[in-house]
């Protein structure tokens, strides 16, 4: 177990060694910071006075150590435009993209899997075949234009829930939560929900055709035969072995909540990450486009370790213990 | 006295876009106490689909059109699944095919013979475990004190099919189905295992159907013997006669492919050609294409089941007399 994890941490350095180079490198090859820096009238000595000042003159790898020491320890320099420390920036924002992904991904979870199981068991109901129909829309729709729809549903026709912004927030100590009021709720339900749909129809497919698979099976069969109710064989016996796909597409699936967030942090004006780096894109602030590449690479990296713990407690034949192994 | 199981004239069908495949047609058979039948037939014959049918695990659209199912005189085929739920495990025990994935990999053999128990008994989590660790030690499970903590893939094949043996006698019913019970083991291993259910079934006084396509192993284990092929009994009778002096000349095939270790260096006879399609079966006996003695009366009508001799029937017009080969 230990090893396995100790492996597993020495490949998500790996990964982010790669990662951070890639990052770095974008400070070589997207424009000349100094001419983003000083005005049209500086002279040559004063941007070679910078370039030195900002060590620029260093070689490549002296200069990516430097880099690599200082992101380790959260510094990853000034944003050009805001001329604030990026990590304040994303301090800032993080919180709110956070949220919405944690809240999308429940709700996707929560939603999607009672769903599937149900599509799952029964298959020729006409509620499975209206849960089959709308998912499909989800499927099919892009995520802006729901958003766009929501809205107007919602928030223009019905007048219920606020279009854009977030607001009702409650500090806790430099984390600033949408969870704890009411106005705070009727902010963030609609942009996670939106987020949380395609994922939602992912996951009651995903369930459904794993149900279907694992009803299929001999132990399935078998657990039947041998008298046990409904209930213990659909939710112990078939959903516990569904669940191993189900984590592996939904830890790729967090990471793609985080990308997937931008265009809804954009539709609703949400101001978290996705947001912070459309704009970043938008003045070439270099900066805040390669800490987020880093952070979005950071998180990845975390939710797979997370994954494959998960594998772990799930599945016993994954916990290779040849010390203890049965005689074959 | 009643009968443990008796079954008349069931009949299996499965509706198809393109009509009613009739995959158990009438079959009737009964198993007293204590008894050993065996069922026997190729592939497609439609053997495990008469023991689903009996615990009523048929796979839908597959369903009991016509015939009687009765345990211990009681009719259990027109009961409403919770109902018959109870019953199976309880009273009747199933062991399927292959070990391998009878079991739920990803919980403890001791988790799932416990929850056998504790569907069918009152009994508490100790107790439960106690029975669990007993039951595992009845069936010749090494340490079963530590095994009962481990999981299935812990096991070797032969293992885990005494785990499965095991849950299947847990409640102690008074008959078990084993369909292909040895066919997934190796041979050094199957003799084991069938020597442990012949053992287990005798100390518990319950009466078992065998279902194989090996005429080896049911000559070996069982009282009775019926022959099904394409859906239809086409032979039974006391296990003796009916090895010894067949009348179905299906049944002589199948005897004679049985490799002999005393005649090695004759060639191994088969029956030629293979089972037919039962969306498309031949009229009258469904046998004649691939029956040495098939004559015009067998494509004009079908045989009935008639008494040969002492306890054998057979489905033939041209039946095999005591001695006569095919």
């Amino acid at each position: 177990m230990l090893a396995f994890i100790i492996q597993r941490l020495a490949q998500s350095i790996l990964v982010m060694l790669v990662v951070g180079l890639i990052s770095f490198s974008l400070f070589q090859f997207v424009g000349d910071p100094v001419n983003n820096m000083v005005g049209q009238e500086a002279t040559i000595e004063q941007r070679e006075a910078l370039r030195e000042k900002l060590g620029l003159n260093d070689p490549i790898p002296v200069r990516f150590i430097k880099w690599v020491g200082l992101a380790v320890q959260g510094d990853f320099g000034l944003s050009y435009r805001m001329g604030m420390p990026v990590a304040d920036l994303i301090a800032q924002r993080l919180p709110a993209t956070l949220e919405l992904v944690a809240l999308s991904a429940v709700m996707a979870l929560a939603i999607g899997v009672p769903m599937g199981v149900y599509t799952g068991l029964h298959r020729h109901a006409w509620l499975s075949k209206v849960f089959l129909t709308v998912s499909l829309i989800g499927i099919s729709i892009p995520t802006f234009l729901i958003g766009i729809l929501m809205i107007l549903f919602f928030g223009v026709w019905l007048g219920w829930l606020p279009t854009f912004g977030r607001r009702g927030l409650v500090d806790l100590g430099g984390w600033e939560t949408s969870f704890l009021t009411l106005e705070g709720w009727s902010y963030i339900i609609m942009p996670a929900f939106t987020l949380a749909l395609f994922q939602l129809t992912l996951i009651m497919r995903l369930v459904r055709a794993e149900m279907l698979e694992v009803l299929r099976t001999d132990f399935i069969k078998f657990a039947r035969a041998r008298g046990l109710k409904s209930r213990s064989i659909n939710f112990g016996h078939a959903l516990k072995n569904t669940l191993v796909p189900v984590i592996t597409i939904m830890g790729l699936q967090i990471g793609s909540l985080l990308a997937f967030s931008i265009i809804t942090e954009t539709v609703f004006q949400w101001p978290g990450m996705g947001l912070l780096i459309i704009q970043g894109i938008q003045f070439v602030d270099i900066p805040i486009m390669s800490s987020y590449l880093v952070l979005i690479a950071l998180f990845f990296v975390v939710i797979n370790l997370i994954v494959d713990l998960l594998y772990y407690a799930v599945d016993p034949r994954l916990r290779v213990e040849r010390t203890a192994g049965g005689a074959h | 006295m009643t009968a443990v199981l008796d079954v008349q004239g069931l009949t299996v069908e499965f509706p198809t876009r393109r009509g009613t495949l009739t995959a158990v047609d009438h079959i009737s058979f009964s198993i007293g106490e204590g008894e050993v039948l065996g069922v026997v037939g190729e592939s497609g014959a439609g053997k495990s689909l008469t023991g689903t049918a009996v615990i009523g695990l048929l796979e839908p659209p597959g369903r009991i059109a016509a015939g009687e199912v009765r345990l211990a005189g009681k009719r259990i085929d027109n009961l409403a699944y919770e109902e018959l739920r109870r019953i199976r495990g309880r009273e009747i025990g199933m062991v399927f095919q292959d070990p391998l994935t009878s079991l739920n990999p990803l919980y403890t053999v001791g988790r799932q013979l416990m929850e056998t128990i504790r569907t069918h008994t009152d009994m508490g989590e100790k107790a439960a475990r106690d029975r669990a660790i007993e039951m595992l030690a009845e069936v010749g499970i090494p340490e079963p004190r530590r095994r009962i903590d481990q999981y299935p893939h812990q096991f070797s094949g032969g293992m885990r099919q005494r785990v499965v043996i095991a849950i299947a006698l847990l409640a102690r019913p008074r008959l078990i189905i084993a369909d292909e019970p040895t066919t997934a083991l190796d041979v050094t291993i199957q003799s084991q295992i069938l020597k442990l259910m012949r053992q287990q079934i005798a100390e518990k006084g319950a009466s078992m159907i065998l279902i194989t396509h090996d005429l080896a192993v049911v000559s070996e284990m069982a009282d009775h013997i019926t022959v099904l092929y394409c859906g239809k009994v086409v032979e039974r009778g006391r296990t003796r006669e009916l090895i010894e002096t067949p009348a179905h000349p299906y049944t002589r095939g199948l005897i004679d492919s049985i490799p002999d270790t005393a005649h090695r260096h004759d060639r191994l006879r088969q029956i030629p050609g293979s089972i037919p399609d039962i969306r498309n079966l031949p009229t009258g006996c469904n046998f004649r294409d691939r029956c040495p003695r098939a004559q015009a009366l067998c494509a004009e009508r079908e045989p009935d089941l008639a008494r040969q001799h002492a306890t054998l029937w057979a489905a033939c017009h041209f039946p095999l007399k005591p001695g006569e080969t095919a």
